[in-house]
């Protein structure tokens, strides 16, 4: 029609057409990493998935509910969770909480751990609000707050120096004090908790909770709690959830998830557990940006705690066998690094473990000035090249502090014992080509 | 301090009632016939069952998968839009699979829509576009759907946007529009002209259209879903949502997809990786395994595309048929599974109850406490100016087994008998 656009309307055109808060979160390393895996992999222990089936209890409780004569399962349900999942989960928490649970207002569930950690964010930060984050970090908190409008603010855990003689824990790597308490501000809405934590598998003490407790309570602050790792805990370590603490409940989110829980990470259902007056705020997000949960497997894992209820605490325990497998799974992996120099950090939870690879600088040297971290190189090289995965730990901390702690790289080892056997002989390959002329 | 340090964010303040929450609870008792909420009681069809318990059954398919789409979901949903659209759809750029298509307007409004943008919606509508949009801080500006009084038998096709009405609400300030074919409440599939009208205003003014089609499938006789997207122009400018629970019957699979040009659905896949990053496995494999069946047979009348719609028409022949003999006077849907009917001819008056609610609300609730049967108000998809325009109308859902509809007629046919 007309040539002449009005200005308003070239203005228009040029401007870009994505909003504006999706500035600055556009890359995802998961992206890169699990396609590069997918090329040159033979073993992939980078992205933290289970290897291995779900158990037979859960899968069997899926075929049920998809077999059974109620077609309805195929519809919609309750949109703050099926009220079979609800129920149990108010009636397990409750028990581990020492508190009266309503499943109707105390837990919502979501789609996967990730969902509930997005309504957190949406329900309660704002543009401005600050959130501390823990370094290293699970790495969607950070574009999530941003997302939001919020503030990152990070705190690094730091390495003490392992006693003599001996392999660096999880354990080692601590929050001071007082670094931390000056990260609290009158702007900060939130602290982001992870324990066990992803990717150092670092089991927070009581001490080292009640330090961030006394923090949320005298700075009046909310805490984001994920614990999606609550059950991979070792060497008899306890899994303490803050939300027990003294002056946490009202203050505190918990988040879970059925997929690390299962063993069933392509199911996504997670949940939150909290009090009602910021589960209302979660609902009202969650209403207004997915509304449903899928029904099915909502189904199914409800019958997998009704299980777990009645053997808590019992060998048969799918929460004792686990972690009991997955021990085993560590300690073989900690020795395949240790014998060919990779230093391993022997986690206290989770299924990941963090190896020191200074050693192996020989293979990739260091490139000056280069943009990219030391790790995410080695990485990168390491899978080209020798076809193991594994995910830089650079990945895991903010831009400024990407080169703090960038020859680390993280291992999965949720494998079965075949790929597990698999990465030890690549490894053991490796040290032999390094030492031989 | 406690209360006020943890107050919700301003994003979702005002957002937290919500129609569904009021009348699904209302309306959860056994002894109430359920034509209100848009869920089917009908079976899925038995090989989309089958398809999950084999996908369930391989160990891998119980682990997080590629995350803006399972690789055979996104390679079957190209290939049936393809053949939908006639061009090219690159599974990988083209497609992202969200929780629901209510996922994918979430995500479209989250990554496309700033703050301060206007974004237009057609009265009525279906009901969470208005908090989306207000939850990002733009503004919705609504145009109603008029009534043009055409006889006696009225059609959703009565239902007509003025195109000058329309021209006036886009400004510099307009992002986007939003629209609703097969329409939901009202179950009016918009025409090629009706939609040339809208293309023509987007391609004016530079602005996007979302385009929710989660009904595609269901047209009835006589009439043709037509995606505004292949209209010239419209491609690069057109976010395009369906539903496999609309499709296949199974709302509570919660699969959704968004369609469009790869330089829009980028930010969508931004918005994703960072809200809820991948979907359920085995229900995306699943699926993929049921597009592929219905599409080889998409040239046969067999495929469940059209079954579902021929099923569907002689439900909402009845559904009308009974309304009449009871005295209502529906408006049929030329496409969807609802079904809105003008209550006002019966004259049913309400004493001693609040005034400031709406006709259709307090009808709706007498009719579920003293008839056993529900429905919603058609105000609930309404913007404030509008809610008077429709307050006569609530909206049934006819995708019911026989025994449902049966219990409905029962009902509808003593009704009379005790209005008296």
């Amino acid at each position: 029609q007309t040539h002449f656009l009005s200005l308003s309307l070239q203005a228009k055109m040029s401007r870009p057409v994505q909003a504006r808060r999706l500035e600055g979160i556009d890359k995802n390393i998961w992206v890169e990493f699990v396609k590069l895996a997918a090329t040159y992999a033979t073993v992939n222990l980078g992205q933290g998935f289970p290897d291995f089936p779900p158990p037979d209890f859960l899968k069997e409780a899926f075929v049920r509910a998809l077999s059974g004569e109620n077609h309805m399962l195929h519809q919609y349900t309750r949109a703050f969770g099926h009220p079979p999942l609800v129920k149990i989960l108010a009636q397990f928490f409750g028990k581990l909480l020492g508190r009266d649970l309503d499943p109707m207002t105390n837990v919502m569930v979501t789609v996967g751990a990730y969902q509930a950690l997005f309504c957190c964010f949406q329900a309660f930060v704002d543009e401005g609000d600050e959130v501390i984050i823990i370094e290293p970090f699970f790495d969607c908190y950070e574009p999530m707050v941003k997302m939001a409008g919020g503030m990152p603010v990070f705190v690094p855990l730091r390495p003490k120096a392992p006693k003599d003689g001996k392999l660096m824990s999880s354990a080692d790597w601590q929050l001071d004090p007082a670094e931390l308490a000056s990260k609290f501000s009158e702007r900060t809405k939130a602290i982001v908790l992870n324990s066990p934590n992803n990717p150092l598998g670092k089991v927070f003490s009581r001490g080292e909770l009640e330090l961030i407790a006394d923090l949320c309570e005298k700075h009046d602050i909310l805490c984001i709690s994920d614990e999606v790792y609550e059950w991979l805990v070792y060497d008899g370590k306890e899994h303490i959830r803050i939300a027990s603490l003294r002056g946490m409940w009202d203050r505190t989110v918990m988040i879970g998830s059925a997929g690390k829980t299962f063993s069933a990470t392509g199911w996504k259902v997670g949940w939150t557990v909290g009090p009602n007056r910021l589960l209302q705020h979660l609902r009202t997000v969650h209403q207004n940006s997915v509304y449903h949960c899928a029904t099915i497997a909502q189904e199914a894992v409800a019958q997998g705690f009704q299980r777990e209820i009645e053997l808590y605490g019992k060998p048969d325990s799918y929460f004792v066998q686990l972690p009991k497998e997955l021990q085993q799974k560590r300690d073989w992996l900690v020795q395949s690094l240790d014998a060919v120099g990779m230093k391993p950090i022997i986690p206290e939870g989770t299924y990941f473990l963090v190896a020191d690879i200074s050693e192996f600088k020989s293979d990739v040297p260091d490139v000056p000035d280069s943009d990219e971290p030391y790790d995410s190189r080695f990485a990168k090289w390491m899978v080209k090249n020798k076809g193991l995965a594994a995910i830089p730990l650079s990945a895991f901390c903010c831009g400024a502090h990407k080169n703090n702690y960038n020859h680390f790289i993280r291992f999965c080892f949720a494998k079965e014992e075949a790929t597990l056997k698999a990465a030890n002989n690549i490894l053991q390959k490796w040290k032999r080509e390094k030492t031989s002329p | 301090t406690m209360a006020f340090r943890h107050k919700n964010t301003r994003r979702i303040e005002g957002l937290d009632s919500n129609v569904w929450v009021e009348f699904t609870k209302v309306a959860a008792d056994p002894s109430i016939v359920n034509l209100g909420q848009g869920l089917p009681d009908i079976s899925p069809p038995s090989y989309v069952k089958e398809e999950l318990a084999k996908a369930a059954a391989v160990d891998r398919l119980n682990q997080y998968t590629r995350g803006f789409g399972h690789l055979s979901l996104v390679k079957a949903l190209s290939q049936v839009y393809e053949r939908v659209c006639g061009r090219k759809i690159d599974p990988l750029t083209d497609i992202l699979v969200t929780v629901g298509a209510y996922g994918s307007l979430f995500s479209t409004i989250q990554a496309l829509i700033e703050e301060g943008d206007e974004v237009i919606i057609i009265e009525p509508f279906y009901d969470c576009y208005e908090p989306m949009v207000k939850m990002f801080f733009s503004k919705p500006v609504f145009i109603p759907l008029r009534y043009k009084n055409d006889g006696n038998s009225p059609s959703s096709a009565f239902f007509v946007l003025d195109p000058a009405e329309l021209a006036n609400k886009f400004n510099s300030k307009t992002k986007a529009i939003i629209l609703n074919t097969p329409h939901n409440p009202i179950g009016k599939v918009f025409t090629r002209e009706e939609l040339q009208v809208i293309a023509d205003l987007c391609i004016k003014h530079d602005t996007l259209c979302i385009s929710d089609e989660v009904y595609e499938w269901l047209v009835y006789r006589g009439k043709k879903h037509i995606k505004i997207a292949t209209l010239p122009g419209m491609w690069e400018r057109t976010i395009t949502i369906g539903s496999a629970g609309k499709t296949y019957s199974v709302t509570g699979w919660k699969l959704g997809w968004s369609i469009g040009p790869e330089n829009l659905i980028k930010h969508l896949q931004v918005v994703h990786q960072n809200t809820l990053y991948t979907c359920s496995t085995p229900l995306q494999e699943a699926l993929a395994q049921a597009f592929w069946i219905d599409y080889k047979r998409m040239d046969d009348p067999d495929c469940y595309f059209y079954s579902l719609s021929r099923e569907l028409e002689s439900k909402r022949d009845r559904m009308a048929q009974l309304l009449r003999e009871s005295g209502l006077k529906p408006v049929i849907p030329d496409g969807g599974y609802f079904m809105i009917v003008d209550v006002s001819t019966l004259n049913v008056v309400f004493f001693n109850v609040d005034e400031k609610q709406p006709y259709d609300y307090k009808f709706v609730k007498w009719m579920i406490t003293s008839k056993k049967l529900s429905a919603i108000p058609l105000s609930a998809f309404c913007g404030p100016e509008t809610k008077r325009q429709f307050e006569k109308y609530i909206r049934f859902c006819f995708i019911k087994k026989d025994s449902t509809l049966d219990a409905a007629e029962v009902i509808l046919k003593n009704w009379n008998k005790q209005t008296a």
